[in-house]
């Protein structure tokens, strides 16, 4: 295999990571409180946009941005569920969506009205270059987001599995009605689970950052991923998310290189339709 | 009840009466042009960029500028055709979508009622758009769309004032050979371009030219735009090596190869870009020190200090806070010569408009780009288009350096990126 070869493979198995981490948001509010959330892609953006701002003001990298950028998407998450979702969630399905689509638009246009049109950037090098290992081109910034992918990977499973905040969480969103019966109060439950949410999504905007470019519209360049990844993992399953990543990552990156750029999201998302053809519930779903 | 009624009827339509008599009136006054552009969506960089580009131009015509001296429509305030009239551009979002570019070019003529359209920046929309202009009988001047097709159509409303894609594919052969004669190497040529209108029919174009002049057939590569990764892209030129490399992409596409070729340590040792991303002030400011040595085309020049382009270029920069780049002032341009056309006409009438601008016959020092002059031939096609090659050298900003009778420095070889 040449050496070629085995970067175009890593780069997609980085890429996948990357697929996972901003996904991982979702899977936990469209996977486990069954909202589709559209306005997803637009909580990656603001992360984004924290972490530039961060960069901005203090100079600060991504050590500093990332943490700043989960507390301010998390409050961010909070105030959403309490201003709207909770409210939608009463509605019919359409509200839902027409509910989030609209919160996605009012976001990027109030960045746009903000930081402008212009495309954004962080120093190429803010994380640390690129290493090379054995002719391989391995970029620190995407290192990073990949391994914080794995860890954002195992707490939430950590979390939904072994601790009893995530059973009530899991109770919350299997049956409300019973969960308030065993003394679980729901609001504060999916509220959490919107924090948790939105904050993971703002810690991965602000990794994506250091080597994407940030624009107002960029949530909807990246937010059609989020959307496969979560339904090819599994709804709510993490690990089926982190699992679906790397697979459409080096898809997406072996097509690209064998048949070409224009071709991959053809690839990509027939063998994801002929996919939930055999298996509807997802690589990691539940029936 | 019913008097209320009445009365309440009778108050909105003297209201309205008022209303429409004051409208008319201001008509009288106002040339409304419609300006269909992308300010939102992924080139809204580009679009927000135009604007103030379009503004400062409606800043020259609408006031007294003698300070351009001999600039057409500069001198007096207003268009003197029309007795001073003053002219108003109706932006309006396309959000990169042909759909709705089509839906705006509708609107516009049909609600604002404007008198002639530019735009639309993407070749795709200003496809779409001047089709309904060619259906109502309202001249289209096209300052900055450059894919081939768009003047053959047999349209008789549309005009186009910027070099197309076929000049550039010829100025880069030229530039190629006058490189190769110095020593360099550029036997081998890939084409890295977006699968829209724009960068599909650059391609198809330059290839063309180049296999017409007995040279190989450019290695192809293309994408779908608004990529989230371009690595696989990067790897095959690293294995296939061109000598050159020719990049047909906007802006945020444009960033990320910057970025990944960075990552990837991938240097061509020549690139050339076909200006779109490569001219956006925001390319520049996101990832120029990381492109230094791209070349790119343009049809912009500064030119000495208090001459009139170098008036408006501190005009632009008070506006929009940038450095006027070769898309906005090329947009900036086709605005001037449209209403120069209809100062020439006296009148708002569209078919008046048509014949004025099928009379354009613009000179140089009439222009603030670097054309030969503007006359339209049948197709609607400036024939006097003409542009140069500049190069980002020191990663902030261009500077002319082909043709030799217009370069301000040598070209520099090979790139050197970062």
């Amino acid at each position: 295999m040449s050496i070629i070869l085995v970067q175009v493979i890593v780069g997609g198995l980085l890429l996948g990571a990357v697929y996972a981490l901003f996904s991982s948001g979702l899977t936990l509010v469209w996977g486990m409180m069954n909202i589709v959330n559209f306005a997803h892609g637009d909580f990656v953006m603001l992360g984004m946009y924290v972490a530039f701002v961060v960069y901005t003001l203090l100079g600060a990298g991504p050590l500093l941005g990332a943490p700043i950028a989960m507390l301010v998407l998390a409050t961010v998450g909070v105030i959403v569920y309490f201003g709207l979702i909770r409210d939608i969630m009463k509605g019919p399905m359409l509200a839902q969506i027409l509910g989030t689509f609209g919160l996605a638009l009012l976001l990027r246009y109030s960045v746009f009205w903000w930081f402008g049109a212009n495309f954004l950037s962080l120093p190429e090098n803010i994380v640390g270059g690129t290493y090379e290992i054995l002719g391989l081109r391995l970029q620190a910034s995407r290192l990073l987001a990949g391994a914080v992918a794995l860890l954002v990977t195992l707490g939430l499973h950590l979390l939904l599995t072994r601790t009893s905040l995530g059973s009530k969480m899991l109770a919350v969103a299997e049956d409300s009605t019973a969960a308030q019966l065993m003394g679980i109060r729901p609001d504060t439950m999916q509220a959490i689970a919107w924090a948790i949410a939105a904050g993971a999504t703002g810690l991965a905007g602000a990794l994506i950052a250091t080597f994407f470019y940030i624009v107002p519209t960029v949530g909807e360049t990246l937010g059609i991923v989020a959307f496969v990844t979560v339904s090819l993992g599994g709804f709510g399953s993490v690990p089926g998310a982190l699992m679906a990543g790397l697979l459409i990552g080096v898809i997406e990156s072996l097509s690209a290189y064998w048949i070409g750029a224009v071709y991959k999201d053809m690839v990509v998302y027939s063998l994801f339709l002929g996919f939930l053809w055999f298996r509807p519930q997802g690589l990691m779903g539940k029936t | 009840m019913k008097f209320k009624h009445i009365l309440g009827l009778l108050c909105a339509a003297s209201m309205s009466v008022v209303f429409l008599a004051g409208h008319a009136s201001a008509q009288d006054k106002t040339v409304k042009i419609g300006g269909i552009f992308p300010l939102s969506g992924n080139a809204a960089s580009t679009g927000v960029h135009t604007k103030a580009a379009l503004e400062v131009a409606m800043d020259i015509i609408n006031n007294a500028h003698p300070e351009l001296g001999n600039f057409p429509l500069a001198k007096n305030a207003g268009l003197a055709g029309l007795g001073g009239a003053k002219v108003e551009v109706v932006f309006a979002d396309n959000q990169g979508s042909p759909a709705t570019g089509q839906n705006q070019a509708l609107r516009l003529i049909t609600e604002e009622k404007v008198v002639a359209l530019t735009g639309a920046y993407q070749s795709g929309i200003t496809l779409t758009a001047s089709a309904i202009s060619e259906k109502y009988g309202i001249p289209f001047l096209n300052g900055e769309s450059v894919a081939a097709n768009l003047t053959e159509r047999g349209f008789k409303w549309f005009f186009r004032t910027t070099p197309v894609a076929s000049d550039f594919a010829k100025i880069y052969f030229d530039f190629l050979k006058d490189m190769k004669a110095a020593g360099a190497k550029t036997d081998s040529v890939a084409l890295v371009h977006d699968n829209t209108e724009y960068g599909t029919s650059v391609a198809t174009v330059i290839t063309s030219v180049f296999k017409a002049n007995g040279e190989n057939a450019p290695i192809d590569i293309a994408y779908a735009p608004n990529a989230t990764d371009v690595q696989a892209q990067v790897l095959q030129l690293k294995e296939k090596k061109p000598d050159v490399l020719i990049m047909i992409s906007y802006t945020s596409d444009a960033i990320l190869f910057a970025k990944t070729m960075q990552s990837l340590d991938y240097k061509p040792a020549m690139l050339i870009a076909d200006d779109a991303g490569y001219s956006d002030p925001s390319f520049i400011k996101a990832v120029g020190k990381i492109s230094q040595g791209a070349f790119n085309r343009s049809s912009w020049s500064v030119g000495p200090a208090g001459s009139p382009t170098a008036l408006i270029a501190d005009m632009y920069k008070k506006k929009s806070g940038d450095e006027m780049d070769d898309t906005a002032a090329r947009q900036m341009q086709g605005l001037f010569v449209l209403c120069d056309a209809i100062d020439r006409a006296g009148s708002t009438d569209p078919a008046k408009i048509q014949a004025a601008l099928k009379a354009t016959d613009l000179k140089p020092d009439q222009l603030m780009m670097g054309y030969k002059g503007v006359k339209f031939d049948d197709k609607g096609q400036n024939i006097l288009a003409a542009g140069v090659m500049i190069q980002l050298q020191d990663g902030e900003n261009y500077t002319t350096v082909w043709p030799k009778a217009n370069a301000q420095k040598a070209p520099v070889l090979p790139y050197k990126g970062w």
